[in-house]
């Protein structure tokens, strides 16, 4: 039983960093109606954002020091890295979406797939292709309850995800430019006639989308220690597939798929076999596609006539 | 005053004229009716007029200014309101969401004040709200504030994209088909609250509308178009006993067909 409590601490914690992944995947379909490949690379950005903001800010120093890095500094860090990545999300959207916007759907899915391969070679180039150690922005203090080991970084990871998705939940139905979301999501002729700036409002989908990105990233350097300029592949690939399992185009669907694509691969990790948690993914993603391919909290789209 | 004039407004689409040198004047304070058989152009004109086509030649002018060509959100933020002929209301939305959205001329807190939730912020909601009850209950749509727009009854989501649209605080608003769907007692209650935006709102409106009894009772002037181009224009009257008319928009033999427009009605 305890063995089975850790793994779904670990699963929670994974799970909520492939929440934030998917809600920038989620909300930017449910704007554009495009998949964005590119966002596991910004996630990937994002990461590394962070990891040179605590270096300028003398990670070494704290470290080789034996103190701990101010907290102050740690969230400075996120937030840097944040604007970092919403800065890169914007200019995405800028320089390869917005031309193609009005293309046939398939045409920015195939830029989208470009950019993706254009920033993961760039990554190789400036980051160098060697893996890199994360800074410890917090110093890991593992603690027993009941038989069960839990990290600060494990409940760190968890209530930051948390905030940051409660955030979005009350500015997407709160704001305006939260309902100028939704609105553009469902009419963009509309809410331009209706006097919505419809670019500004897909520059703060991306923007958003982004930021929780590279929350992630950081979030998930933290966890696996280890980063390089092609982790946002895979660990975009599964959080691509967390939003389709939640519906995408739902918000809190791909906050749903998010934790439960987090448990199934640490549980099946834990119990079946290490060697199948990236494959258990995808065995759901077959199985979305054909038993409910609308998703979990998805709705079928009725076609416009 | 004039405010809305159209000079020789031409546009094709290939080798349809959809509009030959069409030219109008709607003045201030005038329901200005807009009607013709079905593919005459009628919607056409609205989208030139509100941007989502630009004239191929001619202007449009708003206010003494041409707006030829203007992008839509600009044409809207010089206070030109539209409804859609296909309801396009933001389904999913509540009833009150779909009118503050339209509100985007009372924002006063910058993107930042908004997701630190500034007291700027909260002011700019509270006045959002305050407002969109207030045209809500002009249309008659308190009682549903709350409620999905998309589960609302087909005249009253009309009714709504007229409150939607009011939001903008439009100096001129452009109703498209607004009594399509509605039966004659809902009409007769639009009828009623169009006079009540020219009359109490001191707006203009642009009208299209096939339902005969809701064009006669309410317009001012009107325009008659056929094949994109004016075939008439004057008051119901005489637009009802203009010959072209007849012709083109009754059909020939129009005295045996009890069309609507022969009805005793207005």
């Amino acid at each position: 039983m305890t063995e089975f409590i850790q793994q779904v601490i670990n699963g929670l914690s994974l799970g909520s960093i492939y929440a934030l992944i998917a809600l920038g995947y989620t909300m930017v379909y449910g704007i554009l109606r495009l998949i964005n490949f590119a966002h596991g690379e910004v996630f990937m950005v994002g990461a590394y954002a962070g990891y040179y903001a605590a270096s300028a800010f003398g990670i070494d120093a704290y470290e080789r020091g034996g103190r701990a890095f101010p907290l102050v500094l740690a969230v400075a860090v996120l937030l840097l890295a944040m604007a970092a990545a919403a800065a890169l999300g914007t200019t995405i959207e800028l320089l390869a979406y917005r031309p193609v916007r009005k293309a046939p759907r398939l045409t920015p899915l195939i830029t989208a797939i470009g950019v993706s391969l254009f920033l993961q070679n760039a990554g190789m180039l400036v980051f160098g292709p060697n893996p890199r150690r994360y800074p410890p922005i917090l110093k890991e203090v593992p603690f027993e309850i009941g038989g069960v080991i839990v990290t600060n970084i494990k409940v760190t990871i968890f209530v930051v995800a948390l905030a940051l998705m409660t955030a979005l939940r009350f500015f997407v139905l709160g704001t305006w430019t939260g309902r100028a979301m939704r609105a553009v999501s469902i009419h963009p002729d509309a809410a331009r006639l209706m006097g919505i700036d419809v670019d500004r409002t897909i520059r703060a989908c991306f923007a958003i989308g982004s930021a929780l990105a590279a929350a992630g990233g950081i979030l998930f350097g933290l966890d696996q220690i280890m980063i390089n300029p092609l982790m946002g592949v895979l660990t975009g690939l599964k959080a691509f597939v967390a939003a389709v399992l939640g519906g995408i185009g739902s918000i809190p669907g791909a906050v749903l798929g998010g934790v439960l694509i987090g448990l199934a691969e640490q549980l099946t990790a834990g119990y079946l076999s290490p060697d199948y948690r990236d494959a258990i993914t995808f065995v759901i993603l077959i199985l979305v596609l054909m038993l409910k391919p609308e998703g979990l909290l998805g709705v079928v789209k009725q076609e416009k006539v | 005053m004039s405010l809305l004039a159209l000079e020789r407004v031409n546009k094709r689409f290939g080798g349809l004229r959809a509009l030959g040198d069409v030219s109008f004047v709607l003045e201030s304070g005038q329901i200005f009716g807009l009607i013709g058989p079905n593919g005459a152009g009628k919607t056409t004109l609205f989208n030139v007029v509100t941007g989502v086509y630009r004239p191929d030649t001619g202007r449009v002018v708003f206010d003494g200014e041409d707006i030829s060509g203007l992008r839509p959100a600009a044409v809207a933020a010089r206070g030109i309101a539209r409804t859609f002929q296909n309801i396009r209301l933001f389904r999913s939305l509540t009833v009150e969401e779909n009118v503050m959205v339209a509100g985007h001329h009372m924002q006063q807190a910058s993107l930042i004040g908004a997701v630190f939730r500034t007291q700027s912020h909260a002011k700019d909601e509270l006045a959002l709200r305050t407002r969109a009850h207030e045209l809500l209950q002009i249309m008659g749509l308190s009682a549903f504030a709350g409620d999905v727009a998309g589960s609302l009854p087909y005249g009253s989501q009309r009714r709504l994209e007229i409150a939607r649209a009011l939001m903008l605080k439009p100096k001129l608003i452009l109703l498209d088909e607004p009594a399509a769907g509605m039966n004659s007692q809902e009409a007769d209650e639009l009828k009623r609250q169009i006079r009540f935006l020219r009359d109490e709102l001191k707006l203009s409106v642009l009208l299209v509308e096939h339902n005969m009894s809701v064009v006669m009772g309410v317009c001012d002037r009107i325009h008659v178009v056929d094949h994109g181009e004016t075939i008439a224009e004057g008051t119901p009257e005489e637009v009802r006993r203009h010959p072209r008319v007849l012709a083109a928009y009754l059909g020939k033999e129009s005295g045996e067909s009890g069309r609507p427009a022969r009805s005793s009605e207005a």
